[in-house]
């Protein structure tokens, strides 16, 4: 690969990357979201 | 519209009282930018030029402008006072103005000062120089007198204040080194009063939102 | 019907469509340059991602005038995730032309380029703007304090501007010019596609960010009234 194609490779790399960190953000807050629903549902249920 | 005028005047009398007696901030902003001044010369390794001396006087005078502003709000916070004075019956805006009117006579006191002293240390300063520090004088003050206002209801405190003013300043800095160091300095004060016509606007028309609870 | 019932998914799948497309157009069709070489191809992501930052920065802004003008509760979180938002594409526009000018010019920092240096003064601007939230205590002062933040924000990008032309007078009087709206045809609707993409991106990132965050308020508000 010539150097300019490792340049361009890099830039949308980056923003690639970028993107998919934001898809294990959401998904990590996803899973706590769920445990957080998880624990007031078994409060109600306790409640009776 | 007279009780305004009078309000501002009110507010930015007691400021200047209040120093006048404590005498605390403004002797520290003189020695400051002396001292600042004093530094600049060892940072300045020879061969530098002129034009970098006149770049350091705007750090200098940005840098002392916010060792004032942080103290601003300082006395109203520590008596509780500004809770009364955003009670009372005059536009809220009047604070802001009041205060930047005490805070651009001491900033250009201190300027008073620091001008001769950069004239000694380094080298002289043109009609053009002076204009632009009244200028930006009216841009810092404005705008500073507003953050000063904003970071005291913060946890940071005074911490908060040159983080949220240097970014804002930086357009000031660039007005004022392009009319010190250009030869064409009606294009950099034209761009500093653009500025603080902007900024003071909305300054004026947004500080209620900044004391109210 | 669906689509309003489905608006977050029908966001997201456009955006993934949108994306699919610019950069199919931009490995396989569009022609390189004939100056600058490959390296010019980071144009067709740098500058769609900067102007998607400003359209993040002036959404806020509306926001957060909502906000104070209309008291509208909800425009401070929507604020608040466009200004995020804008702040991560910023981010990633001081990084794809940092590389990019080190493709062109082999330097990692060019201060001749306006458009970084615009993006690195907002970017202190707009990171104090998230200092300043962090340091006040949830409530609708702080939601104040970030609205009139945010709007200084809008009006200082011009001036910005304005600031950085200024002073290359009298900091850097050679201006590198990189290829601005002079296109080829085939360019132009690259670009315009890849711009529209990162629009729709932004738009479906800050529909699923809102989402989060009201969800996360929202169970918080019902452990409150559970307890």
């Amino acid at each position: 690969m010539t150097s300019a194609e490792k340049y361009v490779a890099a830039a949308y790399l980056v923003v690639f990357v970028a993107l998919l960190a934001y898809v294990v953000i959401i998904a990590s807050k996803l899973a706590r979201l769920e445990a957080a629903l998880t624990e007031l549902v078994e409060r109600v249920r306790a409640r009776g | 519209m007279r009780t305004y005028v009078s309000d501002v005047t009110a507010l930015a009398r007691k400021d200047l009282l209040l120093e006048l007696r404590a005498r605390d901030t403004l002797p520290a902003m003189l020695l400051f930018v002396v001292a600042a001044l004093v530094v600049f010369h060892f940072a300045l390794p020879s061969g530098s030029g002129r034009l970098a001396g006149l770049g350091l006087l705007w750090v200098a005078i940005v840098f002392t402008a916010l060792l004032g502003l942080s103290r601003v709000f300082v006395a109203e916070r520590e008596q509780g006072v500004l809770d009364a004075l955003v009670l009372a019956p005059s536009d809220r805006s009047a604070i802001w103005l009041g205060k930047a009117v005490a805070a651009f006579t001491f900033l250009g006191l201190a300027e008073v000062v620091a001008l001769p002293a950069f004239g000694l240390f380094f080298s002289g300063v043109g009609g053009a120089t002076v204009a632009a520090v009244a200028l930006a004088d009216v841009g810092i003050c404005s705008v500073g007198v507003f953050l000063a206002a904003m970071s005291v209801s913060t946890r940071a405190r005074e911490l908060m204040l040159p983080v949220l003013f240097l970014p804002l300043a930086i357009p000031i800095v660039v007005g004022g080194v392009g009319a010190s160091v250009t030869d064409a300095p009606g294009r950099y004060l034209a761009f500093l009063a653009l500025y603080d016509a902007l900024f003071a606007t909305i300054c004026w028309a947004s500080f209620e939102y900044v004391v109210t609870e | 019907m669906w689509l309003r019932n489905n608006a977050l998914q029908a966001s997201a799948l456009g955006a993934g469509l949108l994306l699919t497309a610019a950069i199919a157009l931009i490995a396989f069709y569009v022609p390189t340059d004939a100056d600058q070489g490959l390296s010019q191809k980071i144009f067709y992501f740098h500058v769609p991602i900067a102007l998607t930052a400003y359209a993040c920065f002036g959404w806020g802004a509306w926001k957060a005038l909502r906000h104070l003008w209309h008291r509208d509760e909800r425009a401070d979180l929507e604020s608040y995730v466009a200004i995020h938002l804008g702040v991560i594409f910023g981010a990633l526009t001081i990084v794809t032309g940092s590389i990019w000018a080190r493709a062109s010019w082999g330097v990692w920092w060019a201060w001749q380029s306006r458009q970084l240096v615009l993006f690195l003064v907002l970017f202190l601007f707009y990171c104090a703007y998230f200092m300043l939230r962090y340091s006040v205590e949830s409530g609708p002062r702080r939601a104040r304090l970030s609205a009139v933040y945010a709007i200084f924000g809008v009006v200082l990008i011009p001036i910005s501007f304005l600031a950085i032309r200024l002073a290359e007078d009298f900091i850097h009087p050679t201006v590198f010019t990189s290829r601005g709206p002079q296109m080829a045809g085939s360019m132009f609707f690259t670009f315009c596609v890849s711009w529209a993409a990162m629009l729709a991106t932004a738009h479906a990132l800050y529909r699923i960010e809102l989402a989060g965050k009201r969800i996360d308020a929202q169970l918080r508000e019902l452990g409150e009234l559970l307890t």
